[in-house]
Formats: C-alpha cells, structure tokens, sequence
C-alpha cells in the first residue's frame, strides 16, 4: 500500500509540473506579455523597461526555471497587475471558490440522488426516462449559457436574485445552480447503475422478504452499497468544479479564483496565472490520488495492476 | 407510493427555498441616492498615474484634481488648482495657484503639492505606466506658496491639455510617506468625490466631498455615492442593467443598446467619441503586400469602401465619417484641401486593373475590436476583387505584427487618450514610430513641426499639410469616429461627452 502511494504520489507531482510549463509557454505564445502590460500606444522603451522590470527579455527556458526554482521556496511573486504579492491575491480569494465548489457539490448531490435512485427503483418506465432527459440536458447544455437563462428567469423575469456579485448568500444560488448541474449527470446515472445492480442482489430480495418496509430496504439497504463508487467520483467532480468556476465565476462575477484567473490571462498577468494554474493542478491532482487511494483500499485487486 | 410522496414534498420545500429569495428585491438607485455603475475592466491600480484603462481616468477625475480644467462644453480652459498661468519663456509656464483648497485627508494644497507630484512622475524610475503623459516635464520649480513654475523638456504646446486631463495633482506629505503603493490602497486627492471602499478586481465606492471648494469649475456633486463595479461579461452588465441592478454601463455595443431601448426603465445615450477608426495599409520597403507601394491600389481600397452605409448600418447614432486620419475636435485637425474619396467600386476596379490587378488580389487584414466592421469592409473589398484574409487578434498580438512590419492591411482605432490635440493623434502612426508602417520623411518632419513650435498658426498649418500628404498620397483609409452607447436609469440625468467621462458630478436624479 504504501509503494503505491509513494508511486502515485511522485506520478502526481510529474503532472502538476508538466501542467504548470505547459501553461507558462501557451500564455507566452499567445502575444508578447510586455505590449500586453503597456496596453494600447506604448512607445518602445515603455516595452523596454517592462522586458527588463520583469526579466522578460531573458530567454524563455530560463524565465520558466527561474519561476519553478522561486516557487519551490515558498515565493510566489508579485501580481504585474495588481502590484500585490500572488499568494495573498489567490489567498483572498480561494474560500469563494471552495465555497462555490462545495455548494454545487450539494447541489449536485442532492438532485442526483433522489432522481437516480427513482430511475433505479422504476427503471425503464417514464420517470427513468425522465431522470435520463434532466441528465442529458444537463450534460449537453453548456454551463454559461443555462447560466444566462437562469439569469433570465429568475433576475430579469422574476426579479427575486442578484444577478451578480458575491455579498450575500442569494448571490451563490444561481452559479451553484448552474455550476452543480452540469456535473449532476454523472453522479446520477452511476447512483442508477449502482442501484440497478444492487437492488437485484440477494440480501435485498432477504430484506424484502422480511417484510421491511420498501423505503428501509431502498435508503438503508441498498442505497448505502450503491453510493461507495459515488465517493470516488466525487473527488474527481470536485476538480472539474473548481475548473468550471473559471466560467461560472467571470459571469456573475464573483470575486474568487476562477475570477481571477480570467482576470489574469486578459491582463497577462502571468505570475497570477501561473500559480492559479499550479494550485488548481495540485488540487486536482491530489483529488484523484484520494480517490485511487480510496478505491484501492476498498478493492485490493487495483493495488498490483 | 411512499416514495413518491416523499419526493413531492422535497420539491415543494425546494421551491418555499428559492421563493424566501424573493424577499430581496434589486436595489433601485434613487431611492438610496446611489449610482450604481459596471464596468468590465479593473484597474490595476487607482493612482492614476499607474493604469491605463478608461475606468481609470474616470475614477482619477473624480477623486483628484488638476491644475486646469478643460469645459467640455466649450472646450475652454478654466483654473481648477491654479487660478490663472502664464507662457515665462518657450519651455516655462507660471501657475499661480488657489487658496484654501484642502485634500480628503485635510492637508492642504499649496505649491509644494505641485512639485512634488511633478517632480515624482516625471522621473522614469518611478515607473508611471503612461509615460506619454508625464514624459514631456522636465521639472516644477516652486517660486512662492502659492506659485510654481512648470519647465518642459522641448518646446511643447500641448502641456496645457496634458495639465487639464491626465496629470492630477497627489497630496505631497501623504504621497511622500505612501507611495504609489498606498495612494492604491487608501486612495487620497482633493476631487469632487472620495473613495471610501476599494476591493481590486471587484468593487470600489465613492462618496460625494462635502467639502469640496466652492470656486472649481466641476459643479459640486450632488448625487452622494457612486458604486462602481467590476463585471467582465457584458451579457451580465446587460442583465444587471435589465434587472435594476446597475444603474449605468457603457460601451453597449449597438444592436444590444437597440433592444434595451425598449426598456422603460432606461435611457439608451448614445455621442461621439474621440476615438478614429482607419485602415494602416503597409508600404514600407519590406512589406509583404508590394501592391500596396502603388498609390493606385490604395485608392482602390478607399473607393470600395463605403463608409457612409457603414456608418449608418453598423457603427450607429453619434459617427462621422472622417477624411484624415485625426478626430475633428483636436487642435490641428482638419480635412480642408485634403483628398477626399466617394464610395465608387466601378472606378476602384478601374484603378485595380490599371494597376495591373485586373483579376484583383489577395491580401491580410489584421484587426482586434469590432469585428462585424472589419468583417462588411472585407465584403466591401470582396465586391472590388479584393479577397482579403482575417487575422482577428488579441490587441499585444496585433501590435506585434504590425511593428514587425508583417501586416498587410490593419483595422485600427485610436482613441488619443482623449488629448485635445493631434500631437497625440496622427504622429503616433506617421513619425517613424514603431506602428508607422508608411515611412514618409515629408510628413514625419511636418508633423514633428507641428508637435514643437509654440505658435499656434505654424502648428496649424504643419499639421494640414501632413494631413494633406496622408490624404493625397492616400496612406491610409481614414473610416469614422465611434459612438459610445450608454443604458442608464431612466431616473438619471445623464449626458454622454467625446472624451467617454460619465461625469458624476453633474448628474442627478429626475
């Protein structure tokens, strides 16, 4: 057990640094960074005292190293646009985020639960077919665009939510919304096939026998062994959440890490983005080796492949 | 059936959950005195002397004060910090300034505030971001405490509209002890209103200055809080806008300002800005497009382009057409006995053929911002034989091409950071500068002439042969100036000016 952490593990660091230099060399062919910073009608030496102010007029394999050499001693660098130190920047506002995160976790959770369940217990019948519609609407929509038609609805239409901004609690309703279905889908066909399997099991058939009622055999029986795969995925979820805050964040604009790496990448901001970049790897990194970890402990059969 | 009830019932508390939402209703701006504006850019900075985004000039004229004032109604100069100011010699110019004028923080201004701003932005270590603001003062020189002495590098005429605009004057003492570093945090200045909370990237609020000086020629601030906020998304300025929870956006594109002018609760503004629109068309030596050298293919392009349609189709209310390349509003410009061309494709396939095009040609066009315009001048050159290949780029990816001299055709526009004057217009593409892809000795040295004489009539006139040249030799394809739409409260009384300031100051409620 502890070889394969240790082999995951060095495996996870390889992909958070492979994943930072590829997003250092991508923002840097995408335009030069100094004219980027001088903004519109910048003379030549207004570029010339940024190339030197921020090294960049040294080669581009040395910026990088010399990046990854300050970042591996804990120093962060400074925000070329907000003129403030990156990691109380990204400190500041990485709770949004995680709250956001979490939010559509439970979001997601709590529709995909009943309805794949529902989908189990009358499979085949209107109601799956229906939870299977929400699904696929779910995963096909892309997110910014329900998002605007909730901001349709319930802002415009309606009147009853803020379109955007982040002060109160009824500021999270619609991106958690929007944010939580997306990755909703998923969760809910598993919980189905997971429900399928099981409800067909024999000690469900013993359960039933005894005469337990049907919402004990369904809650306490089955969906019990049903959600253990549910676990797994939800680590991996969680990453895709926090990558698609990127989008839900910029629209209503909510003051948090997604935010701010749209900010970063308009602006060039490149020491921003990079840590953005790195942090959001590593999380989702270490949330992938969780849930190998967990899957491996609970199936010894995956610890030797 | 359990079952189903159950999920009944959770439904229904799902919708008692979202219905309690309701009981906050969206915020109108009158009732609680407060402008609520968006925005999709943040400054890097509020100092204004360290970003370079509208939003940053707007907020800088409403915390700080400069030394003159310019009325954009008149487009007189007034005293603001100083009271009167007079040419000394070529390169020096006395101010005499006001009495009794405090800043936010209750220091009061006197002459030692002047130099030490001067003096501070004017060195390049400090590293001011628009240099071309700053980078024409050599030195402030104090003469009494209530008179300095402003010394320019050259002969420079423009330093009046430079001292009305962007060079606001920083409390000397707070400055010293915090820098620009501080002047972002807790940003002080003397202006109309003051900044009582500022969050980077996200929000920042003024309040209106009680005790702003009674003699400023900005009237004094009736409306007591702006809230200014910063959306990326127009789509969500526009629901914002919708909703009632915003209460000015700008910059609306056209035909979404069309349908919010069904709105009854706003008021679509729309005026013209200082901002050019023209087409650079590469003819130096190198250029990878050398139909362009023949001045009969440039002509070509003007002809196949028909501006006024454009101007009445796309670009919207408050546009003109241009005939060269400056805003009509700045010192210098003019288009008197400059070439002018109609929209004529007959005879811009004539001028092709004659050329040697007969079958027409292909050539780039670089273009980062409206694209739907580049796209009906593509069409419009498509109909003349002129096939033309889209690069459509971010702004620093674009000035690379260009400056590299790679560039066939550009989209340009040019908004002369809303200095009144051509010296910070039509040189900064025909002077030999990096995006000058011309490269016309002649008009290079006519319009270093007019940036450098301080007679205003031999300014003129360099200026009007340059742009003549530029016109006559047709260098470039001068196109139209661009509106500015902006969706306020329909409550508010709201005038949109060329320079894009919302001034806040002015403004109130029905």
């Amino acid at each position: 057990m502890i070889a394969y952490i240790v082999k995951r593990l060095g495996l996870a660091l390889l992909v958070a640094l492979a994943v930072s230099a590829l997003a250092f060399f991508l923002i840097r062919l995408s335009g030069d960074v100094a004219t980027a910073i001088a903004g519109e009608g910048a003379r030549q030496e207004d570029l010339d005292i940024i190339r030197q102010t921020y090294g960049l007029d040294r080669p581009l394999v040395v910026q990088y190293l010399s990046w990854l050499w300050q970042t591996l001693r804990g120093d962060f660098g400074t925000s070329i646009y907000f003129k403030t130190d990156v990691s109380s920047l990204v400190l500041a506002k990485l709770p949004v985020t995680l709250l956001l995160g979490l939010t559509s976790l439970l979001f997601a959770l709590v529709i995909s639960i009943p309805l794949g369940v529902l989908a189990a217990v009358y499979s085949n019948s209107w109601i799956d077919r229906l939870a299977l519609g929400v699904a696929v609407v779910g995963q096909a929509l892309p997110n910014f665009f329900f998002a605007l038609c909730l901001v349709m609805l319930f802002s415009i239409t309606l009147r009853w939510l803020p379109v955007s901004g982040s002060s109160t609690w009824l500021h999270f309703v619609m991106p958690t919304i929007a944010l939580g279905y997306y990755v909703a889908p998923a969760f809910m066909r598993l919980i189905r096939a997971g429900m399928i399997e099981v409800l067909s099991a024999d000690y469900i058939r013993t359960a039933r026998a005894k005469g337990l009622p049907a919402r004990t055999v369904i809650f306490k029986h089955a969906l019990r062994n049903a959600v253990v795969p549910v676990v797994a995925l939800t680590a991996v979820q969680l990453g895709f959440l926090l990558g698609g805050s990127v989008v839900i964040e910029t629209i209503f604009a909510l003051d948090g890490l997604g935010y701010l790496a749209y900010q970063s990448i308009t602006y060039k901001d490149f020491p921003v983005m990079q840590v953005i970049v790195l942090l959001l790897s590593v999380i989702y990194v270490l949330l992938t080796l969780a849930s190998d970890i967990a899957n491996a402990w609970l199936d010894p059969r995956i610890r030797v492949a | 059936m359990k079952m189903m009830r159950w999920t009944a019932l959770a439904g229904l508390a799902a919708t008692a959950f979202t219905a309690t939402a309701a009981l906050t209703p969206a915020l109108a701006g009158k009732a609680d005195d407060t402008i609520r504006m968006a925005y999709d850019q943040a400054p890097e900075s509020v100092d204004p002397f360290f970003n370079n985004v509208r939003i940053g000039v707007i907020i800088g004229q409403h915390v700080w004060d400069t030394l003159v004032y310019r009325d954009p109604n008149t487009g007189e100069y007034k005293g603001q910090l100083a009271t009167a100011w007079r040419q000394v010699d070529d390169r020096t110019i006395e101010f005499d300034l006001r009495q009794g004028v405090k800043f936010h923080n209750g220091e009061e201004f006197d002459a030692d505030d002047v130099v030490y701003t001067l003096n501070f932005i004017s060195k390049p270590e400090n590293k001011v971001v628009t240099q071309q603001n700053v980078n024409w003062i050599e030195k402030a020189e104090k003469v009494d405490k209530y008179k300095v002495r402003v010394i320019t590098k050259k002969v420079f005429p423009a330093a009046i509209e430079y001292l009305a605009g962007p060079v606001v004057i920083h409390p000397n003492e707070y400055y010293e002890k915090v820098g620009p570093k501080g002047q972002n945090e807790k940003p002080v200045g003397s202006g109309p209103y003051m900044v009582s909370n500022y969050v980077p990237g996200k929000s920042i609020t003024l309040v209106k200055n009680p005790n702003y000086f009674k003699d400023s020629p900005k009237p004094q601030p009736k409306i007591s809080k702006i809230e200014i906020r910063f959306i990326p998304d127009r789509q969500t300025q526009m629901a914002e806008a919708l909703s009632g929870g915003v209460d000015l956006i700008m910059s609306v594109p056209k035909d979404q300002a069309e349908q919010l002018q069904q709105v009854p609760t706003l008021q679509i503004v729309s005026g013209e800005t200082m901002r050019i629109v023209f087409m650079q068309m590469n003819t130096l030596d190198n250029t990878p497009a050398p139909a362009l050298k023949d001045e009969r293919v440039r002509k070509a392009i003007i002809h196949a382009i028909d501006r006024q349609a454009m101007v009445k189709e796309i670009v919207g209310a408050g546009s003109r057409v241009l005939n060269t390349i400056c805003f009509p509003a700045q010192f210098g410009c003019t288009d008197e006995g400059a070439a002018r061309y109609t929209y004529d494709p007959a005879l811009s396939k004539k001028l092709l053929a004659e050329a040697g095009y007969p079958n027409g040609l292909d050539l780039d066009i670089v273009a980062y911002r409206e694209r739907n315009q580049t796209e009906a001048m593509i069409g419009y050159l498509k109909a003349v034989g002129i096939r033309t290949n889209l690069r459509f780029l971010q702004y620093a990816a674009m000035r690379d091409v260009i400056t590299s001299g790679k560039a066939m055709l550009t989209h340009q526009t040019w908004g002369s950071f809303s200095v009144n004057d051509v010296s910070a217009a039509t040189p900064n593409y025909f002077a030999f500068t990096a995006e000058d892809i011309t490269h016309d000795a002649e008009v290079r040295d006519l319009l270093l002439k007019g940036n450098s004489s301080v007679d205003p009539q031999v300014r003129k006139d360099a200026y009007k042969q340059a742009l003549k040249i530029i016109a006559d030799k047709a260098y470039a394809v001068p196109l139209y100036s661009l509106p500015v739409y902006y969706a306020a409260n329909a409550e508010l009384n709201f005038k949109a000016y060329p320079d894009e300031m919302p001034r806040f100051w002015e403004m109130t409620w029905k």
